[in-house]
């Protein structure tokens, strides 16, 4: 009995560390956006309110949600279709490929994702790289003016959350047992059907945590918008830093964050629902 | 028995000449073949002897470098595996792991957008067939490995196959499993008059089975014939050791006969048949006879035999298998129906065997009239 109690206590800093410095902040969070914001500025009572979500309700901040979630779930579709391709064919590469092609999604990370979003801005800058080409090759005559607009927030989005799909895509594509797709060919189905009724539902998985790992940080990564999207773009993540700083609204922050997140849960259960194996037994 | 009903149905399947190379390395060395309608033909040899890639060609998962598949008539050329009438049983059964045993059967009828009562009524048929009625829902994981096998069976076979390709389908099963199985598929066979295409390393599942078997060795076909063919009959020191493991023993030719030929070695003298082979005196011949077929004894019944000392006894399968040590290092094994035995280790004995139960091996472009 002694034996057994004794191996749970070598994994006891990691527990603690989880419930103080996830969980906790978590709790906290929870509690502040029912406490009252100081009229005069700086701080908060502990006062109950429910007024930070009242608040909400305002049709700005409701706008601020809807196109949160429309770029999340834009960012979230091109990074599959981009993705989920890439992690495919890489992981039928040579050994040596795979290698070569791992590295090359890794080097970007040596550099901080900060600077690398700055560089996205001498590229679709006015007269940067992007523009430069296009007009060179006479396909436009102005350049087009992306940074500082929508599509600009959408291409750094795709580019700073794309290796998470292709690492996850990539992870289940590896691990594809191809002897089922032979069978699936041998059984009469054409390459495509076989890739749709085996090869996907089998990698599915991997497909799956590659959404989440997209969806999720998309919707807070506010240093993007602000970035590349100039004012052009409010969204939730930029809002909260901006109660949070400039605001100095802690609750209202809080309220935001607690509904931000509740929401991405609802998202994602959904979206494990539909994507449930046994319910998409509809392709085959 | 077998060979009394030969069979006269149409040629379903044709290999023609076939060669295969991966990475410069050749694994078929251009084999060909022809299967009648209704045949269980087996494809017996050890490992990287090429029956797998022959099966993948016959398959169309792999395309042959040169030479042809015929099925049914028709030259396959490129055609794509699910343009093809044959439908494989896979090594490890390739079940898909995430569909139940219905779909995993119905699969192939679904592609084909065969309607939905159709493919309940042919799985429900198919499941009775293999004896796994009322498993529809089972999960291929929740089975065991005969279990899926029989699922992996099921699923090729709804499809109507010409020819139903199967890859060491009871590789995975233990001993007494197997055995049952061999029997239940041979009886399925004979049932449904599907042509098979079986592959094994296992010999006595070949002789078992089979119409026809076809020993390969290093990306050739070593000799094809039926069962008692190759295992009374066969044509290289290879097959005969393979099917059976016979005793090889090597002389020279020093009396030819009308129906028989003696070689000599250093351990005695040999009869052997001599069938329609050209043989002088003073060729160099290597002949070919099973441990059941020699006697032992102290003294010499007749006037050729062998000598050695008995270097081991042991009793497996309800034989006594008794190891001869010839005076140059050559073991011969003896086996004998029944326990009783009084000679011992270390005794020198003689070993004889009638001419006729002994063949000739390794005599390609021996024949007196070449065919």
């Amino acid at each position: 009995m002694k034996k057994k109690t004794k191996w749970w206590l070598c994994l006891a800093p990691m527990y603690i560390f989880t419930l103080l410095f996830i969980l906790g902040p978590i709790i906290y969070m929870f509690v502040v956006s029912f406490a009252t914001n100081n009229s005069s500025g700086y701080g908060f009572t502990w006062t109950f309110t429910l007024e930070n979500f009242a608040r909400m309700l305002d049709p700005v901040y409701v706008d601020c949600f809807v196109q949160s979630f429309k770029l999340a779930f834009s960012t979230t579709i091109l990074v599959i279709l981009i993705g989920y391709p890439f992690g495919y064919f890489m992981a039928k590469l040579s050994a040596k490929g795979k290698k070569i092609m791992m590295f090359l999604i890794m080097v970007p990370f040596w550099t901080s994702s900060l600077l690398r979003l700055y560089g996205w801005i001498i590229i679709l800058q006015a007269k940067g790289l992007f523009n430069t080409i296009l007009m060179k090759i006479g396909i436009i005559d102005e350049p087009l003016k992306i940074l500082y607009s929508y599509p600009a927030v959408l291409i750094g989005m795709v580019y700073a959350l794309l290796p998470f799909m292709i690492l996850a895509v990539y992870s289940s594509v590896e691990k594809m047992d191809w002897a089922l797709v032979e069978a699936a060919r041998d059984l009469g189905a054409s390459p495509f059907r076989a890739f749709l009724t085996v090869t996907l539902k089998m990698t599915l998985p991997g497909l799956l945590s590659g959404v989440i790992l997209t969806f999720i940080p998309s919707m807070g990564l506010f240093f993007i918008a602000d970035i590349l999207g100039g004012n052009t773009i409010v969204l939730v993540g930029s809002l909260i830093q901006d109660q949070m700083n400039r605001g100095s609204n802690w609750p209202f922050a809080a309220a935001l964050a607690v509904i931000l997140t509740i929401l991405t849960s609802i998202m994602i259960f959904l979206y494990r629902k539909i994507t449930h194996v046994k319910d998409l037994e509809g392709i085959v | 028995m077998k060979e009394m009903m030969k069979n006269t149905n149409p040629v379903i399947l044709e290999l023609k000449n076939i060669t295969k190379s991966f990475d410069n390395t050749q694994v078929l060395k251009g084999i060909s073949l022809s299967v009648r309608a209704g045949e269980f033909i087996t494809l017996l040899g050890s490992s990287g002897c090429g029956k797998t890639t022959t099966l993948r060609i016959i398959a169309g998962l792999e395309l042959p470098d040169s030479g042809e598949v015929v099925i049914d008539g028709e030259s396959m050329g490129q055609k794509a595996p699910e343009k093809r009438n044959v439908n494989t049983v896979f090594q490890n059964y390739a079940l898909f792991p995430h569909m139940n045993v219905f779909d995993n059967i119905a699969y192939g009828l679904k592609i084909k957008h065969v309607s939905k009562n159709e493919i309940k009524e042919r799985v429900t048929n198919m499941l009775s067939l293999v004896q796994l009625e009322g498993f529809e829902k089972r999960m291929p994981s929740e089975m065991s490995g005969g279990q899926k096998q029989r699922v992996a069976i099921a699923r090729a076979l709804i499809n109507n196959p010409k020819v139903l390709l199967l890859d060491e389908p009871l590789g995975a099963l233990d001993l007494q499993l197997r055995r049952q199985m061999q029997h239940e598929l041979k009886k399925l066979q004979k049932k449904l008059g599907i042509t098979f295409i079986y592959i094994t390393h296992d010999q006595e599942e070949a002789i078992n089975m089979s119409d026809k078997i076809v020993v390969m060795r290093d990306g050739i076909f070593e000799q094809a014939g039926s069962p008692s063919e190759i295992y009374d009959y066969p044509k290289t020191s290879f097959v005969a050791q393979f099917v059976g493991s016979a005793n090889i023993l090597k002389g020279y030719v020093t009396e030819v006969g009308d129906t028989y030929a003696v070689l000599t070695g250093e351990y005695g003298t040999m009869a052997c048949k001599k069938e329609d082979y050209n043989i002088q005196e003073g060729m160099e011949l290597v002949m070919a006879v099973r441990s059941e077929n020699i006697s032992i004894w102290r003294e010499p019944k007749s006037p050729y035999y062998i000598q050695g000392i008995i270097s081991e006894k042991s009793f497996v399968g309800g034989m006594l298998r008794i190891v001869v040590t010839l005076n140059d290092g050559t073991q011969v094994v003896v086996s004998r129906q029944g326990i009783n035995f009084d000679y011992e280790n270390g005794e020198r004995v003689c070993l004889e065997w009638e001419p006729e139960k002994a063949v000739f091996v390794d005599m390609e472009g021996q024949h007196e009239k070449e065919d």
